[in-house]
């Protein structure tokens, strides 16, 4: 077996889900930016909103097209790609994109097109709604797929069904703890506040470009504040929403934590490494575990076993692998006698349900699979962390620039607003990198690994559509961002002047 | 409810996406008139801008299509998306170039000029029903696939673990020389251009793009009818993929027509979606109504369902494998526990509201007839 299909399958993957990120964030970001204004277009009745509303709708509509174009790419690969993947959790990783489409894209796909074309064709409120609803119809799908990232990392609400060789949704019931399975929700809030960071930030920074230019005034300090409140809330919320995700990553995927952190031997009052030698006692323990003395395990205590903070001992790795072995031994057993010798096969039944919990790790040949690649997932944390830091840096000192009236003024400032737009976009990215590459060897936390997970496929297929996707997502990068640039250059020409609208439309 | 009846259900449900997929892919077949010499620049974007208020519709519809398919069949996805590789992935690329060229076509600096664009928007618009049809038609020959499930208990390497796995390195291309699969393939495509021009003559008001389609819906009519017929026939009088009381599969000649014979509201449910579509094209070429789309359209939906219907109902494996028979998928051994498919009941709930929803933004939008005029005028446009 060549290795390299299930890494240019996991390449090609990871490929599409970043660059399908570099749209989405805008999208969620910008769908509130310009449902503010076109609402302040409804309410004030000054036309000067409903320009900068459509200026922004421009800009959403360029980056839109290739955000579907990249998110249709990603639901077929689980297919293609994953085939061992999509039977062994379908009976629950399906649901989650089923009702995607059902619920939210056909709003999105449906008031989008009234957004975009409808202003002359309904009236003022429909279309307002629709605007709305779009950016509500993009919300609502995020959560969806996050129910099912969030599954991933936190399998709730399964079990493992012999008769059918897959996990299966435990009871109707158990379809609740999918949707309310705390990494699902943190990771809703973490994403979609992550794209209003970066959509807020891209607003700010697309008007502080504008200001240098002297162009477009009295519209780039309207979106200046509207992107910089959207931009703040995001990045503010995303650090109590990532609190969360820490707190969840120390309870359920604490290999990851440990990796994030690049440490190897953990113990009480863990140090919070905030760059390779500067350390400080305690915080790492705060922020996993809300106490300052808690315990932290630590790459190698992981590997070798440990005892948790509320006591139950945790097997080492080695000790896992050979109870999922002992699982899939049961599972083979219990498959070759459950029709010709029902006792025999019920006793392989009981083994199995006794190691289930360990069913995946029987796929791996050596604990060191278990160890994701640590100075990735190291510094990919720090630079989101790093990023993040930089945009609510930019926000304060943009909120006292535009409350002084003074953003024009302080180039430097506006130099800050242009250089933070690629910075928010690699938050993101960088966050993802911890949140996948941070949970390797798994698709599904413990239980199926990527390399028991793949199609039957040969190297060279896979790498081929890996480098035909490549090749056509840099040709839609290109034109979009050469598209973007023209789009600013003309930018939305409002003459300042403009009178007040008193008649309904 | 038991899992038969939402097994059953849930094949309704795929089936009905899937009528309204082919009939949503006017979009696609309308585009197609983009090789049109005798439209000027002006009535080109004019059908660009009126299948540009629809497209995404279609897009979703596919979207859904897979998703609902992946909840309800994983079996089916695993098996034929991961095996039929090549199939699927160029559906997927000519749709993701259709989705940036609306937006992209008619922008300054986009770099490839609109020309470009507008050669993709054609190349989905014959690909894409080609292959979707095609690959459905698969489910009344058979495909070159395997399923083992003691495949997951080997520990030893990777590729022995795999669940479904194709026959050969292929993957989904050998399709082009089944000449049954293709018929239902270039079918598609004709009735999809038959759909696209009727909606155009529906949305577009204009004497020469009235004019254009209503000889292009005729044009397209003849091998339709030829490729359609032919196919039909052939499903009618061959063996098909039956399935005995203990769940194996085997050969039964007539199988199909057996279904429609044995399935009488399956049999009127095709009747008169053939129907439908015959007054939908008639309208289109014999009278000045502009509403054959509609006729035709519905029409589409019923005969798509029923031919889903004698594919997956009357026990018979809806994606049979010719390989090894007992590897075949049916609705009972490749669908989602009944937990799953009860929680998807009560989403589906939805749909009724999903579809009230858009016939009410479709009809909002679609109140004024696109014009040169607006074209010409309007910036809200692609």
């Amino acid at each position: 077996m060549d290795a390299s299909i299930f890494i240019w399958s996991r390449l090609q993957f990871a490929m599409t889900a970043a660059y399908h990120w570099l749209f989405v964030p805008l999208t969620l970001g910008l769908s509130m930016v310009m449902a503010i204004m076109e609402t302040m277009y409804v309410v004030k009745k000054d036309e000067f909103w409903k320009k900068a509303a459509k200026f922004w709708m421009k800009v959403f509509a360029i980056n839109f097209a290739v955000g579907i174009a990249t998110g249709i790419i990603l639901e077929f690969e689980f297919g293609t790609n994953w085939s061992n993947y999509s039977w062994f959790v379908g009976d629950l990783f399906g649901a989650p994109l089923a009702i995607e489409g059902i619920i939210a894209f056909f709003m999105e796909a449906t008031f989008f097109a009234v957004m975009f074309f409808g202003w002359n064709k309904v009236s003022k409120k429909f279309h307002l709604a629709s605007t709305w609803l779009t950016g509500i119809g993009a919300t609502i799908s995020a959560y969806w797929i996050l129910v099912a990232n969030g599954w991933m990392q936190n399998p709730v609400g399964t079990t493992f069904n012999p008769d059918t060789v897959r996990s299966e949704m435990a009871s109707s019931a158990a379809f609740w703890e999918v949707i309310s399975n705390p990494m699902a929700v943190d990771k809703f809030f973490h994403s979609v506040l992550n794209g209003w960071f970066v959509g807020g930030t891209f607003v700010l920074g697309m008007s502080c470009w504008f200001l240098l230019k002297k162009r477009e005034i009295k519209f780039a300090k309207r979106s200046a504040l509207i992107g910089a409140i959207v931009g703040a809330i995001g990045v503010f919320g995303g650090f109590i929403s990532g609190d969360r995700s820490g707190v969840n990553a120390a309870e359920l995927q604490p290999m990851k934590l440990a990796a994030s952190e690049g440490l190897w031997d953990g113990g009480r009052r863990a140090a919070f490494s905030v760059v390779p030698g500067v350390e400080v006692p305690g915080v790492l323990s705060f922020l996993a575990t809300h106490d300052f003395n808690g315990y932290v395990p630590g790459i190698n205590d992981i590997i070798s076993g440990y005892a948790s903070n509320n006591g139950e001992v945790i097997p080492s790795a080695e000790e896992k692998i050979q109870m999922g072995k002992t699982a899939i031994a049961a599972l083979k057993g219990y498959r070759e006698n459950r029709d010709s010798n029902p006792a025999v096969a019920a006793e392989y039944r009981q083994v199995l349900e006794q190691n289930e919990k360990y069913l995946g790790y029987g796929y791996l040949d050596s604990p060191e699979e278990l160890i994701p690649n640590v100075p990735l997932v190291y510094w990919s944390f720090r630079l989101m962390i790093g990023f993040g830091m930089v945009g609510i840096l930019l926000f304060i000192l943009a909120f006292i620039a535009l409350h002084k009236d003074k953003l024009q003024d302080w180039k430097w400032l506006l130099w800050l607003g242009i250089i933070t737009i690629p910075m928010a976009y690699l938050s993101g990215q960088f966050g993802w990198v911890v949140a996948e590459v941070g949970r390797q060897p798994w698709t599904i936390q413990g239980l199926l690994p990527v390399k028991a997970a793949i199609s039957s496929l040969s190297v060279g297929a896979v790498k081929t559509t890996f480098f035909v996707f490549l090749g056509v997502f840099a040709l839609f990068l290109v034109i979009e961002i050469r598209i973007m640039i023209q789009a600013f250059k003309k930018g939305p020409e409002i003459d300042e002047a403009v009178p007040v609208v008193t008649n309904n439309e | 409810m038991t899992l038969e009846f939402l097994q059953s259900y849930w094949w309704i449900l795929v089936a009905l996406l899937a009528g309204l997929l082919v009939f949503l892919m006017f979009v696609q077949g309308a585009n197609v008139a983009l090789l049109d010499g005798k439209y000027d620049q002006v009535r080109k974007r004019m059908i660009i801008n009126s299948t540009g208020r629809k497209w995404e519709l279609t897009f979703t519809t596919l979207v859904t299509f897979g998703g609902a398919f992946f909840a309800s069949f994983p079996l089916f996805y695993s098996t034929s998306f991961g095996g039929a590789y090549w199939v699927w992935m160029l559906i997927l690329l000519t749709f993701v170039f259709q989705a940036v060229s609306y937006e992209f076509q008619n922008k300054k600096n986009n770099w490839l000029g609109s020309r470009a664009f507008q050669i993709f928007l054609v190349i989905n618009g014959i690909l894409a029903p080609l292959l979707i049809g095609a690959a459905v038609g698969t489910f009344f020959t058979g495909s070159d696939f395997t399923v083992n499930k003691e495949a997951i208990s080997n520990i030893g390497e990777p590729m022995e673990r795999i669940i479904s796995s194709w026959g050969n390195s292929w993957h989904g291309l050998e399709t082009v020389v089944n000449l049954h699969a293709m018929l239902l393939g270039l079918s598609v495509v004709s009735l999809t251009m038959i759909l696209g021009n009727l909606y155009m003559l529906n949305n577009i008001e204009d004497e020469m793009v009235e004019k254009e389609a209503r000889k292009t819906i005729f044009a397209c009519t003849i091998p339709f009818l030829a490729f359609f017929l032919t196919w039909l026939v052939i499903l009618l009088v061959r063996p098909g993929f039956a399935v005995d009381m203990e769940g194996n599969i085997f050969m039964e000649k007539s199988k199909y027509l057996h279904n429609f014979l044995q399935m009488p509201v399956v049999l009127v449910m095709f009747l008169v979606g053939v129907a439908g579509v015959l007054a939908g094209i008639g309208t289109g070429i014999f009278s000045k109504s502009r509403k054959g789309i509609w006729p035709a359209g519905i029409g589409t939906v019923l005969v798509v369902m029923a031919l889903f219907f004698i594919a997956g109902f009357n026990n018979t494996a809806y994606y049979p494998s010719g390989t090894d028979l007992q590897s075949s998928l049916t609705i009972a051994n490749s669908s989602s526990s009944v937990f799953t498919l009860k929680v998807m009941f009560f989403v589906s709930l939805f749909i009724p509201f999903v579809l009230a929803y858009i016939m009410y933004a479709w009809h909002a939008m679609d109140k004024k007839h696109i014009t040169k005029d607006e074209i010409e005028e309007t910036p809200e446009k692609y």
